[in-house]
């Protein structure tokens, strides 16, 4: 599923809203998002998981083309972990199926 | 650190001005509701700019009660991954190099 089929089925939701205008709460919602864990803030969503910032140490790292071998700072990699309710409902929908 | 909740998702999208105020709270739950329903039908979730969740098959292992030491298998599941987009990596990085620790 896509950003746009996502919103699509939100608009579904609220008729009244179109298409156009979910797009964009969308985006909101998301930029948001970004903006905060680029702050170094953690996200934190009761049910569905959280999201936060997982420190990678510097270390020489390599070309694999070239094999020339170079520095590379510190870095910051976005990590979600799943919550409890998503964690068991999406498990569970496997289980059933079963 | 205080982490963000869905209420200060809340918040900005009623600061954008662009959503009336009593259909915010209602729209961002609709947001991570309907995101979490495609999850659990199934379906990887790709948001461009953001990142993409991906649901992945793990088979059964072996594993140990940490607190009793008893060993126990671990069943198959489907677990949920998230794996941020170009976008926001970029986005992340120059958080780094702003403040080196």
């Amino acid at each position: 599923m896509t950003r746009s089929e996502l919103a699509d089925l939100i608009a579904k939701q609220y008729p009244s809203l179109g298409n156009k205008y979910i797009e964009e709460v969308v985006k909101i919602i998301l930029d948001y998002m970004s903006s905060t864990l680029s702050q170094g803030k953690r996200i934190e969503i009761r049910g569905f998981g959280s999201f936060s910032l997982h420190y990678r140490a510097p270390r020489r790292a390599h070309n694999p083309k070239t094999g020339q071998v170079f520095q590379l700072g510190c870095q910051h990699v976005p990590h979600f972990k799943p919550g409890k309710e998503l964690k068991q409902s999406v498990n569970d929908a496997v289980a059933m199926a079963t | 650190m205080t982490a963000q909740t869905k209420a200060d998702i809340v918040e900005a999208l009623n600061q954008s001005k662009f959503v009336n105020k009593k259909e915010s709270k209602a729209l961002v739950q609709a947001f991570f509701d309907t995101l979490s329903d495609a999850l659990i039908q199934g379906n990887n979730v790709k948001l461009s700019g953001f990142g993409n969740f991906i649901l992945r098959e793990k088979s059964a292992r072996p594993g140990r009660n940490p607190k009793t030491g008893q060993e126990v298998t671990i069943s198959p599941r489907r677990v949920v991954t998230f794996k941020a987009g170009q976008k926001l990596k970029k986005e992340v990085t120059r958080l780094a190099k702003n403040n080196t620790p």
